[in-house]
């Protein structure tokens, strides 16, 4: 009862934090002054190869499509609309292709990198952390000073020099794009085992950082941990090691795991960034070009899907901390 | 406190960090060619001496001037958009926190949605929509998204502070509402607010290096992350000129690296219970622990300590 009470509240904070999201997304690109629609097709006259005629119907479609004629509240419940029925709106860039076309190609291979590379960095940088404070020494050291450089390099940079290094330099790697010239995205061995070359560069670059973070935070728990009260009680007591090694994995664990809700934001971007490093085909590359092109409904519809993303992740943490922390199931805190 | 007291760890950071501000400073001095002017060709190879020591960039200019331009863009950039985080979660900690009520409670609603909303979206989404961007606005917009963790932590501890007695004396001597916040309550926190200043900054570096990538740099400026952006559009990773992006890159992770480990030993320094507990805790571990040997550079602690502080920051990267 008590946990069906902590998710509600959980649920109904998501909520509202996604209707202020929605709000921003709908109006700080409205805040250019002018009327965007004009300095669009302005742009697009200037590149030229496009009509009067047509101009005039994309002019059209731009004002209809977010309803410019009409007041502020009414153009925000269009876009909720639109949003509600999938639809992002029309490329400003890529005329006339939909934004939900674009996003759907890009999406997968984002979340090809990025969904193991969290789950591989969290497991195996925990590991890491818990083991350097366990066995002390060498491998403590040598574990926590590789960590703290990894955790310490922008994810980018680490990318660029991986790239240099394994791809340009060796050449063990291809050097960019996600699958080879000539293949075309499909469910086959041959495809898969062409798109996986392409894929490690990009996935260790996003994993190495993210295991550092996590390995020097786990170890920094687990060494707090070492130290507690009850550590000594049962040293004092005689109980086995490995008891006391799982009590204190238990307790160090815990805020590794709402540590992750809070890091999702800066590993999304920083995995969109690097995308850009190997012109991976997702949604960095695709947000990377769409600002260069002023691609409003791109950009927003991007921006979107990672607040979605964000949300999504913290509100899973937050449900899975209820089932885990048996604290937040007897206690019945406000605080998030 | 004595300069004796302070660890090893501290000077090395303190060094560093001296280092790339002499770079940013006197650098520019020192190298004397226009980072905007031409000097050679495409991607001329690294040469002695001078403005060439690192070669050219795709629009044949000297790597070298860009290099410490760059370095103080991004110092600029990241010390004004620390300073204003800094300063405003400083503001909305201390007033909600002391304060109380219905005051405290919207301010810890903005900041809870603050903290939920990824900064980089609002971040894209005003930069996308500035007519003109410079390193100005570009601090701005950091410093305007990057408050909120600031805002969480001061609160807490403010909150605490409120209840002690000191406080009563303050106020029955009749000192004013700021006057109690700066004079009986900021003094708690002091300690707090640099750190998370000099995190502050680093993120802000990365934030602003971030963008440039993206093509939402600058416009009249060169920063680290421009350099990259430059370098990635014209190939030079694959061209293998290296002289295009090593340095930047280094200069990037040289100034994250040196930020944070500032961090991690000011903590150390302002925290004494944290040595005390770091010292008790070494003999109290088993003997696998974590061993007495002499102390390398860089090595363990920094991090919980932060955590202990309910920093979310602890790594400097859940910033971004």
């Amino acid at each position: 009862m008590v946990l069906a009470k902590y998710i509600g509240r959980k649920l109904a904070w998501t909520l509202v934090v996604l209707v202020v999201a929605l709000m921003l997304n709908f109006l700080l690109p409205r805040l250019i002054p002018g009327n965007p629609v004009d300095a669009i097709v302005g742009q697009i006259a200037a590149g030229g190869g496009t009509g009067g005629e047509q101009l005039e119907q994309i002019h059209e479609h731009f004002m209809q499509e977010f309803g410019l004629d009409k007041p502020l509240w009414q153009q925000f419940l269009i876009y909720i609309g639109n949003l509600l029925h999938g639809d992002f709106g029309t490329s400003f860039g890529q005329y006339p292709a939909s934004v939900s076309h674009l996003i759907g190609q890009a999406l997968p291979w984002s979340i090809a990198i990025q969904l193991p590379a969290i789950i591989v960095g969290w497991v195996v940088g925990n590991m890491l952390g818990a083991l350097a404070a366990f066995k002390g020494g060498w491998v403590d050291r040598g574990a926590f000073v590789g960590s703290l450089f990894f955790s310490s390099v922008p994810p980018f940079a680490l990318a660029i020099i991986l790239l240099f290094v394994v791809a340009v330099q060796m050449g063990i790697l291809p050097v960019g794009g996600a699958y080879s010239f000539g293949m075309t995205p499909e469910l086959s061995v041959t495809f898969f085992g062409d798109a996986v070359t392409y894929f490690w560069l990009p996935f260790w670059s996003l994993v190495l950082v993210f295991i550092g973070g996590q390995a020097v935070g786990m170890r920094s728990m687990a060494v707090y941990e070492l130290g507690s009260d009850y550590v000594n009680y049962n040293r004092g007591l005689g109980v086995r090691d490995a008891m006391t090694v799982r009590y204190i994995f238990r307790n160090a664990m815990l805020p590794q795991f709402t540590g992750l809700g809070l890091s999702i934001a800066a590993l999304i971007t920083g995995g969109l960034i690097i995308e850009l490093v190997f012109s991976y085909p997702g949604l960095g590359t695709l947000l990377f070009n769409a600002i260069g092109q002023n691609d409003y409904p791109v950009i927003q519809a991007i921006t979107l899907l990672i607040t979605l993303a964000v949300l999504i992740a913290n509100f899973t943490v937050d449900v899975l901390t209820g089932f885990i922390d048996p604290r937040i199931r007897a206690a019945q805190s406000g605080e998030r | 406190m004595s300069l004796r007291g302070l660890p090893p760890r501290f000077w090395v950071s303190a060094a560093l960090v001296g280092f790339i501000v002499l770079a940013a400073v006197i650098g520019p001095f020192i190298v004397q060619t226009d980072p905007n002017a031409t000097v050679g060709g495409l991607y001329d190879r690294p040469r002695c001496c001078g403005a060439m020591l690192l070669g050219t960039d795709n629009e044949g200019q000297s790597v070298l001037a860009n290099l410490v331009y760059g370095t103080r863009t991004s110092l600029i950039v990241g010390l004004l958009a620390g300073a204003i985080a800094t300063v405003i979660g400083l503001l909305v900690g201390l007033v909600g926190g002391y304060r109380g009520g219905w005051i405290d409670d919207v301010l810890t609603a903005i900041t809870n949605v603050g903290l939920a909303i990824p900064a980089i979206v609002v971040i894209i989404l005003v930069s996308v929509s500035l007519p003109k961007r410079n390193i100005y606005t570009l601090a701005l917009v950091i410093g305007l998204t990057a408050w909120f963790w600031v805002a969480r932590a001061v609160r807490a501890q403010s909150s605490s502070v409120r209840t002690r007695e000191h406080i009563d004396v303050a106020r029955l001597s009749g000192a004013g509402f700021w006057s109690i916040l700066a004079r009986d309550v900021l003094p708690y926190l002091l300690s707090y607010v640099v750190m998370a200043f000099v995190l502050q900054v680093s993120g802000a570096i990365l934030f602003e290096s971030t963008l440039s990538m993206l093509g939402l740099g600058p416009g009249n400026a060169t920063s680290l992350g421009t350099m990259l952006y430059w370098a990635i559009a014209w190939g030079s990773v694959r061209t293998g000129a290296w002289w295009a992006f090593v340095p930047p890159t280094l200069m990037l992770t040289l100034i994250v690296f040196a930020l944070l480990l500032l961090q991690s030993s000011l903590n150390e320094v302002f925290n004494p219970r944290l040595r005390r507990g770091r010292a008790a805790r070494k003999k109290a571990v088993t003997p696998g622990a974590p061993s007495e040997a002499p102390l390398v550079v860089g090595e363990p602690e920094p991090v919980g300590a932060v955590g202990m502080l309910e920093t979310p920051t602890s790594t400097g990267r859940e910033q971004r």
